[in-house]
């Protein structure tokens, strides 16, 4: 009959023999479609804690639609995930989500700072007051970022880059313990990009599990420890030596990628 | 203050048989008025169902009704204006007229907002229907202090008169409606393009904003013949439900025109019929009721877009997707979580009760598998790369490759796994 | 003028009018970030039909049941266009024009097919209201605001009116910061656990029932006014939405007073003897507030490109 999601670990029992973290995002059989395209077809996915995992695929392979299905922004038609071993309402406060830009009234009437704030609501909640080390956890969360000196800038008047920057400051704030960030890269200039992934590694650092949705393939074996490849499909899943190799990229890109490309962008590895 | 307000009666048609009436008015059989206003009122249908479906797909519905709000102070000024000329205000000419004009004015408005400002759409449609509307209210009451019966007439505008027509009135409908239709006919493909895909329009050197005020135009002087007959409120239903109601039955834009044409013509074809059958049946409101009536049918039965169409389609879908997944599952030896699945399987006969799998389930199971493999190599070559994009999950591979193509895979990946129990 | 003059004569009116403005204005702000501004308008065309279906039903012309009525039509309204919004896969301005239209059009026959020489429903006052009647002649003066007795006499309107803008300033200062995320970002408010579509639906209902208690006053259809024109000027005055809710409640207000005046007085002044409908005219002074602060307001041009483009 069925039964629950085993809590899988891919670390194994530490020395000491500590109970184990569950993973802080495991799915089984997702299914995903838009009318009736599946964008994603029967996949499974364990993230391992502590890691930078990149989910990389073609154009319309069904990354994002991976994520908002387990945050359950958009409903499966079958399949479930787990975060932290446990149904996601339980967990909301573990999860930071960073989405992709292009879905905000940038003209709506609120300050960077006031942005920033929004992470904190978990902990304010409805009617909670805004108290002095509020402020002072939301300029922080800025300060990492190096968009301190925006705080007071209402935010349609801020670059591409510097909004992404300006939501993962609001990620920050939220304290989460996994964070997932929808092609947090695309579009940003340079000065942007390596303030990004300083800030993740910083993240990764203090023990927590960050997953990007990743466009970028050349800089794959620089940023991430796993990969999970999908095209439509799972395609493979695992640390970077393992999964992101010419055979796998070859099943997940096709065509797209000619194969002097797939051995130079594997052959970054080592 | 605001003197109270009757309805008038209608004290055309007192007859006694219903149904005889109603098909003798369909058939035109009633008299040379009644005709008149069937003819009128399906002319005045169809053209309001096409401009309305313009403004519809170009995802502009309300403006519809921020023009018929906006003709009130047109209407309430021609009206002073003519009194001070030493005329009679109610001249219907003279009132249609006020009313184009001061609708003119609340387009371009609307306009100006919307491209000057950071108000959305929505807001400067409002803006201007609300508060044209408040001042042609004020000038109503100034009207009358003039003197009591002088504004008589005048809140027809406002609900639409009853089934009695003057010869005039049906003939300004006709010829007006008739009017429009001509336009739409000559400007049909510009004003297509527009409407399906402004960006491409624009790229092809039309002016798209002038086509778009066109179209607003167009809408402007569909309520002004209308206001008289179906009254002001009710106008934007002739404009809006055909469109929305065609919308159900197709996804090209220019059958969306045609059907919201024949969907509008029809429904007041019918409504006048209707209401000349019977006392106490207003025209516009039946009108607009029939129209209501095709809508929501169309809305639960369209064989595409109708709910129910939509509901019996998800859930087919939904087993098939479940089905496959239970498939794969079982021949990769995985556990199946879902409950959904598990009945889909045992009603298939292809698991027992207990979840395990039946002869004819392990020899479905294994051909899936051997598809899925045979997909995998599909996907992974660029020969095939017409091929992967159709893979969607779903799909048999038989459909999209030839027996030998299949062959010449299965070789490469070797003989078919046997799934066992 | 003197106290004697104003308390019951202009005073009652003046502060329902205040309170119907900021009433419909402060829901409104929202409501036009969210581009929903014209579910005002749908609310305001079927309040007629509910209060029709009303005294229908009751065969009385009395307030409650009015309200009920109207409240009943606004609901059943919203839900409706909601449904056909999410069955039909129609875009929210066109179901809000088949719904609200298709009401109004029974309205209108369940009008003409009832017997209503026997008791007659005053039509255009549910269109427009009438304000300038709701006095309170058992004032004296100022000091009336102190005698009970003379309280009882207060017309009801203003009670209800009061506690309305109330109930919907107690909903705004207690679901701001949620109103304020979701609207700004509803699939982050999402993932934080906000139920945005219930928000939503609350925030809908709430407008309802502002526009429901104001249409006594002021009429049904200038209640849009009141949704859309304070907000939507208070929005180019300013960047921040706490300045700009503060912003509509001072249009909104002003609106209400100029009009009011203006209606009341202006034909005076011009040499006219009888005064024009109020609510027409404050739906009038607020357009040209509007209008001034399209022309002239400091925040009026778009800073970020809007959602969808």
């Amino acid at each position: 009959m069925a039964q629950t999601v085993e809590l899988i670990s891919t670390q194994g029992a530490d020395t000491a023999g500590q109970p184990l973290e569950a993973s802080p995002l495991a799915i089984r059989g997702l299914t995903v479609t838009y009318g009736e395209k599946p964008a994603v077809f029967s996949v499974d996915m364990t993230v391992e804690p502590g890691k930078m995992t990149a989910i990389i695929g073609p154009n319309g392979a069904g990354k994002s639609t991976l994520l908002k299905a387990a945050l359950g922004i958009v409903p499966p038609v079958s399949g479930r995930g787990q975060v932290f071993g446990r149904p996601l309402e339980a967990m909301r406060s573990r999860i930071a989500y960073v989405p992709q830009r292009a879905s905000i009234d940038w003209d709506f009437p609120t300050r960077v700072i006031d942005v920033v704030m929004m992470g904190l609501y978990r902990e304010l909640g409805l009617l909670g007051r805004i108290r002095g080390h509020h402020r002072t956890v939301a300029r922080d969360c800025l300060d990492r970022v190096g968009m301190g000196d925006f705080a007071d800038r209402q935010i349609g008047q801020l670059s591409g880059g510097q909004q992404q920057r300006v939501f993962l400051a609001r990620a920050l704030a939220q304290d989460a313990d996994l964070y997932l960030l929808d092609e947090p890269f695309a579009g940003v200039d340079a000065a942007t990009e390596k303030a990004i992934i300083t800030v993740l590694k910083s993240l990764r650092e203090a023990g927590k599990s960050v997953v990007v949705v990743h466009h970028d393939l050349a800089t794959v074996s620089d940023y991430f420890d796993n990969v999970f490849l999908i095209n439509t499909r799972k395609v493979a899943e695992g640390p970077v030596a393992e999964a992101f190799t010419p055979e796998t990229l070859q099943a997940a890109y096709g065509g797209r990628l000619a194969t002097a490309q797939i051995d130079q962008l594997s052959g970054l590895q080592v | 203050m605001a003197a109270g307000w009757r309805p008038r009666r209608s004290t055309s048609f007192r007859v006694c048989r219903s149904e005889l009436v109603l098909l003798d008015a369909l058939l035109l059989q009633l008299g040379y008025n009644a005709t008149l206003v069937s003819i009128g009122a399906a002319l005045l249908g169809g053209a309001a169902g096409i401009s309305g479906t313009f403004l519809f797909l170009r995802k502009r519905a309300l403006v519809s009704d921020a023009v018929s709000h906006a003709t009130l102070p047109g209407v309430g000024i021609a009206f002073l204006v003519m009194v001070f000329l030493g005329g009679d205000g109610r001249n219907l000419a003279g009132l249609l007229i006020g009313s184009a004009l001061s609708a003119g004015v609340g387009l371009l408005c609307m306009n100006w907002l919307t491209r000057n400002t950071r108000l959305a759409e929505d807001a400067a449609i409002g803006a201007v229907l609300s508060v044209f509307f408040g001042f042609g209210i004020v000038l109503l009451t100034v009207i009358q202090t003039l003197g009591v019966g002088r504004q008589a007439g005048l809140e027809g505008f406002l609900l639409g008169s009853t089934a009695g027509m003057l010869l005039s009135d049906a003939l300004i409908i006709a010829g007006g409606s008739a009017m429009a239709l001509l336009v739409i006919l000559l400007m049909r493909r510009p004003m297509m393009l527009v409407a399906f895909d402004p960006e491409y329009a624009a790229a092809r050197g039309l002016p798209v904003h002038r086509i778009d005020m066109l179209m607003m135009g167009l809408v402007m002087a569909v309520t002004v013949v209308g206001l008289k007959i179906v009254g002001l409120i009710l106008i934007v239903a002739l404009l809006i439900i055909p469109a929305v109601t065609a919308r159900f039955w197709t996804e090209r834009s220019d059958r969306v025109v045609v059907i919201a044409g024949v969907s509008g013509a029809a429904s007041a074809y019918v409504g006048a019929a209707i209401s000349a059958s019977a006392p106490n049946l207003p025209t516009g409101p039946i009108i607009v009721l029939v129209s209501f009536v095709l809508f929501v049918l169309s809305l639960l039965f369209a064989p595409n877009r109708g709910v129910l169409a939509a509901v019996l389609r998800h859930q087919r879908f939904q087993r098939r997707v479940h089905l496959r997944q239970g498939l794969l599952a079982l021949a990769q030896r995985q556990p199946i979580y879902e409950p959904l699945t598990l009945r889909l399987l045992r009603r298939a006969g292809l698991v027992r009760a207990d979840g395990v799998a039946t002869e004819k389930g392990r020899a479905r199971a294994a051909k899936a598998l051997r598809d899925e493999k045979r997909w995998e190599l599909v996907r992974s070559d660029l020969a095939h790369e017409a091929a992967a994009a159709l893979y969607d999950g779903l799909r048999e591979i038989e459909t999209v490759l030839t027996p030998d193509q299949i062959s010449e895979i299965d070789r490469c990946i070797g003989g078919p796994q046997e799934v066992s129990a | 003028m003197s106290g004697a003059e104003f308390v019951p004569l202009s005073l009652t009116p003046l502060l329902i009018g205040i309170f119907a403005a900021v009433a419909c204005a402060l829901p409104g702000n929202f409501l036009l970030l969210r581009r929903q501004a014209l579910i005002g308008d749908a609310i305001s065309h079927v309040v007629l039909p509910g209060i029709v279906v009303a005294f229908l039903l009751t065969g009385a012309i009395a307030a409650g049941p009015m309200l009920l009525g109207a409240a009943g039509a606004a609901v059943t309204a919203v839900i409706l266009i909601e449904a056909v919004r999410r069955l039909g896969r129609i875009e929210p301005g066109a179901a809000m024009g088949v719904i609200f239209t298709t009401m109004f059009a029974g309205c209108v026959l369940l009008l003409e097919q009832t017997d209503t020489s026997t008791v007659h429903l005053d039509v255009e006052h549910a269109l427009y209201g009438n304000l300038e009647s709701l006095i309170w002649l058992d004032a004296t003066g100022w000091s009336s605001l102190w005698d009970l007795e003379a309280l009882r006499y207060l017309p009801p309107e203003l009670p209800r009116m009061a506690l309305t803008l109330l109930g919907v300033a107690a909903f705004i200062a207690l679901f701001w910061r949620a109103l304020k995320i979701s609207t700004f970002d509803e699939g982050f408010a999402r993932t934080l656990g906000i139920r945005t579509d219930l928000l939503g639906l609350a925030l809908v209902i709430m407008a309802a029932i502002a526009a429901v208690a104001a249409f006594d006053a002021v009429g049904s259809i200038i209640v849009i006014a009141m949704f859309i024109c304070p907000p939507a000027a208070a929005r180019m005055m300013t960047d921040r939405l706490e300045t700009q809710i503060g912003w509509s409640v001072v249009f909104a207000t002003l609106s209400a007073v100029l009009g009011y005046v203006l209606a009341g007085y202006g034909p005076l002044w011009l040499g006219a003897a009888d005064a024009v409908s109020a609510a027409g005219m404050i739906a009038t002074v607020s357009g040209v507030i509007l209008a001034m602060a399209a022309r002239f307001g400091p925040c009026r041009r778009r800073a970020g490109a809007p959602a969808g483009v």
